[in-house]
């Protein structure tokens, strides 16, 4: 019955249209601009996903339009198409060839999850407060320097940010880095982030907090450690004190890292 | 005049309405002022003499309107009024206005019903595109504008997709299987009556001081716990539209396991059947969860309890994990049954048995029992415990697998069939396999935790949802409307107008949501009345087609109206259907057969000479050869 269909020629039009998906898509960076070493990470995984993707967007789709080419019916044709209910072996084979490809999809991503959650020892930490509509920044040493509405960094230096909303729940988001945590009041989420450009981005609130949600901003700077520790040696404002009572009750940390084991 | 508001109707719904809503405004008032507190309490989540009539006063309208009544006679012992079939069928326009017990007006009320709430959604979204096709705030201002889309996703969710799924079933699913009616007509009659109180609640709540509700469909706490008024009727809402859900599942899951018509086995049900049974069988488990997380935030409001309280001790990702416990098994709610209705559509207009059959049975049943294992994949950056993100992200993966089955094996159905494409249904039938199959695509991506970790909570998760729901379920509703049109109005729609609203439909459903992918991935958030100019010349493109996606509904609108009332009659079975619904007239009789009919075969049996899914009372009781005999089997 099957051995009716051009299956070769199918099999070899859904590679060729694969491949121009893929060629189209991959180059684009879709993501922007990179700027932390998750991002090279996470873009790849798009990619390997994007031509994954196209192979099954085109199998559909050749499937689809073939059938639709050749088992139109003629005008006036009020027959009834074959009675075929089934093919075992076929069933089989999309019940499989799925699975393969959604596990291996998993299972790289774990691998990228754990990659770019991987503690290092030599980080620095930052707290993050976000309250309606603002975000402020300390940092450690010096009883905790702080800043309001804008975020420096050392570049190339595993930064870990333990953050903290003071009303309702916020979400920390650098586009470049690719990296997103929400903040949510009563418990301390860290985000992992290792930029790798000098340059100035912004953080982005994305996690709906009210009418000012869409300009919740703060401006994000990455700059070379001598200039990092000359600019917080520089800040003037002292941590505020119901802040300063959030740091001190600090005890849960959630989530830590994949490999720090949960807890 | 006197007569009027004795019998059960709208005079005396009013008047319980008043009557029960004066009496819980009159008992808040009594308690605050034996308790020697202010008579009115108006701190922003507070309104005591707001909520409270606003749950009684609803009570008191279906009481009146006679809901209760047969019920309430039998409980206190009264002779009941013996059911004169008054409540029976529809004669003209008027009688889908009173309490039926019929499901074939049943069907049609919820239809319409939800259809005129489609509308007031689509025109929000109509003004949320208006909004964004610039950046910079020009038509509403923020707070309005989060209303908005709150309000939006509410009524498109809670009072058009899934309660317009259980009104299609409940027209079609008792004559597809041989069934006279549904097994708790009354309680079908309430499910129906609570859902209009549900859409007026959330509509309503733009009369609140404050607004709308506007912490987006979600309702995420502690936002929700300290928004203003509008919030409690949000709260109060979902309670309406999630008992009318469960008690209409409890009546499609007796009605499915114990009134199929003599020989209509498990195995020879229509797959809309199948699908029916797996959204109830999420339905009756999984919407008490919202009932009752809204319920703690309404107390938290309200009542001053400390459920999402952090400062309380309360805990408030919990509210996360009992939402998406219910919301993310919902998403299926809102698509199984839509997958039962392209099986019905393809099949049909393919003349082609459903290919793999049970393993399209079994894949809904696969995809009812995982889909309670993932809900924690919209939380992958809540910041809840971090190793549950990997077994979600496995099995959430995984359930592309049941509905990969369904997409292969719908194009399989095509395969050696004769496809007939003049229907409108078949367009949206097909058009919905390309679309959903996108929106799966995105799916799988975002269930990949680091890719998640970019992309939650912006644009593209928008565009992923209107890819799931609008190109997949809304596609598969109107596949559905028009497919069974014919049968439900008698009448027959207009060809050439189902043309222009489907290629329409599709061309403004991608030129509207495949946009959205790209500005999100680039760093746009969701849930944003302004936005960063870079994207400027993107969200004018995606609101010019978010237009023509909006305007093009009218067509559809003006096509049903106009059909129903001067369309050309229908046949009793104008696609040459096999499934029983067909074998009746257009509309069917009032009590749908005059004897039970006798299923002899599977329902997609086209192309076999001979073969038969049912005979009909008349038909004398030949049994084709090679058929085994189900006949005179007890049910």
């Amino acid at each position: 019955m099957y051995g009716r269909l051009p299956i070769v020629k199918m099999l070899l039009v859904t590679i060729a249209l694969t491949v121009v998906i893929s060629a189209v898509m991959v180059p684009i960076n879709w993501n922007g601009q990179g700027a932390s070493t998750a991002a090279p990470k996470i873009d790849h995984l798009l990619n390997v996903m994007i031509v994954l993707s196209a192979f099954v967007f085109s199998l559909v789709m050749v499937m689809l339009f073939y059938a639709l080419w050749k088992f139109k019916a003629k005008p006036g044709d009020e027959s009834d198409g074959e009675p075929i209910h089934g093919n075992t072996r076929l069933e089989i084979a999309w019940t499989l060839i799925p699975t393969v490809i959604v596990l291996f999809a998993g299972g790289y991503s774990w691998k990228v999850l754990d990659d770019i959650e991987e503690p290092n020892a030599k980080h620095l930490t930052v707290s993050v407060f976000s309250q309606q509509y603002a975000w402020s920044f300390a940092y450690p040493g010096k009883e905790y320097a702080y800043s309001e509405g804008e975020l420096h960094v050392p570049v190339d230096r595993q930064v870990q940010f333990k953050m903290h909303a003071m009303d309702v729940i916020h979400s920390f988001w650098v586009p470049e880095w690719r990296i997103k945590k929400d903040n949510v009041p009563g418990i301390t989420t860290t985000a992992i982030v290792t930029p790798d450009k000098e340059g100035t981005y912004q953080l982005v609130c994305t996690e709906l907090c009210g009418f000012g949600h869409a300009t919740m901003r703060a401006k994000v700077v990455v700059e070379s450690p001598a200039k990092f520790n000359e600019w917080v040696d520089g800040l003037e404002q002292k941590l505020p004190e119901p802040f300063m009572e959030v740091l001190k009750e600090e005890s849960v940390s959630n989530p830590p890292a994949l490999d720090a084991g949960g807890a | 005049m006197v007569d009027a508001i004795k019998r059960p109707g709208w005079w005396r719904g009013l008047i319980g309405a008043i009557a029960f809503g004066a009496f819980g405004f009159g008992l808040v008032i009594a308690l605050r002022a034996i308790s020697d507190l202010p008579l009115y309490q108006t701190e922003q989540t507070g309104y005591p003499h707001v909520i409270v009539p606003a749950i009684t006063a609803p009570l008191g309208f279906l009481a009146g309107f006679g809901c209760f009544d047969y019920w309430l006679r039998w409980a206190a012992g009264l002779p009941t009024i013996p059911d004169d079939h008054s409540q029976h069928g529809a004669k003209s326009w008027k009688d889908y206005f009173k309490f039926n017990t019929d499901h074939k007006v049943i069907g049609i009320q919820y239809v319409v019903t939800t259809f005129f709430f489609f509308f007031i959604g689509g025109l929000m979204a109509m003004l949320i595109r208006a909004e964004l096709a610039q950046p910079g705030t020009q038509i509403v201002e923020a707070s309005t504008y989060n209303s908005l889309f709150s309000t939006h996703a509410v009524l498109m969710i809670f009072v058009f997709v899934i309660p317009v799924f259980a009104g299609l079933a409940n027209y079609v699913l008792p004559l597809m299987i041989g069934a006279p009616d549904m097994a708790f007509p009354r309680l079908n009659a309430l499910s129906f009556w609570m859902l209009p109180i549900a859409g007026v609640l959330f509509v309503g709540s733009f009369l609140a001081p404050g607004g709308a509700f506007d912490a987006g469909w979600t309702g995420y706490a502690p936002l929700s716990t300290g928004a203003p008024l509008g919030q409690s009727f949000f709260n109060l809402g979902v309670q309406f539209a999630g008992a009318s859900s469960i008690a209409t599942a409890l009546n499609f899951l007796v009605t499915i396991i114990t009134m199929r018509a003599p020989g209509m086995t498990f195995w020879r049900m229509p797959l809309l059947v199948w699908a029916n049974l797996s959204t109830s069988l999420l339905v009756v488990a999984a919407t008490p969860f919202i009932a009752g997380v809204q319920f703690m935030v309404l107390f938290d409001r309200a009542l001053h309890t400390n459920f999402f309280d952090f400062a309380g001790g309360g805990d408030v990702i919990s509210y996360q994990h009992i939402f998406w416990f219910y919301s993310h098994p919902a998403v299926y709610i809102m698509m199984l049954p839509g997958f039962g209705i392209i099986s019905e559509v393809i099949s049909t207009h393919a003349r082609k048995p459903i290919f793999g059959y049970r393993l399209m049975a079994l894949a809904l049943i696969g995809i009812v029992v995982l889909s309670y294992s993932v809900w924690a994949h919209h939380m992958f950056v809540a910041g809840m415990f971090s190793w549950l993100r990997v077994p979600m992200m496995i099995t959430t993966l995984l359930i592309a697998v049941p509905t990969g089955i369904k997409i292969f094996s719908w194009l399989g159905t095509l395969y050696f069939g004769k496809i007939h494409t003049y229907s409108t249904s078949m367009l949206f039938a097909l058009a919905f396999i390309v679309t959903f199959t996108i929106g799966g695509i995105s799916g799988v991506m975002l269930g990949m935790v680091p890719i998640d970790i970019h992309v939650s909570d912006t644009y593209f998760i928008v565009a992923h949802i209107h890819f799931v729901l609008f190109g997949g379920s809304v596609f598969t509703i109107f596949a559905g409307v028009y497919h069974w049109f014919p049968k439900m109005t008698g009448r027959m729609y207009d060809e050439k107008l189902g043309r222009v609203h489907f290629w329409g439909t599709l061309v403004g459903t991608w030129g509207t949501f495949v946009p959205m992918h790209w500005v999100g991935m680039d760093g746009m958030p969701r849930r944003v009345a302004d936005y960063a100019a870079q994207f400027g010349d993107w969200n004018l493109l995606i609101s010019a087609f978010a237009f023509l996606l909006g305007a093009v509904q009218l067509v559809f609108l003006y096509n049903m109206v106009v059909s129903w009332r001067f369309g050309p009659k229908a046949d009793a079975n104008p696609w040459r259907a096999n499934s029983i619904e067909w074998q009746v007239s257009s509309p069917p009789p009032i009590f749908n057969f005059d004897e039970i009919p006798r299923v002899v075969g599977g329902p997609y049996e086209y192309g076999i000479p001979g073969a038969r899914h049912a005979i009909m009372a008349g038909e004398g009781a030949e049994v084709p050869a090679g058929e085994k005999s189900m006949v005179g089997t007890p049910p």
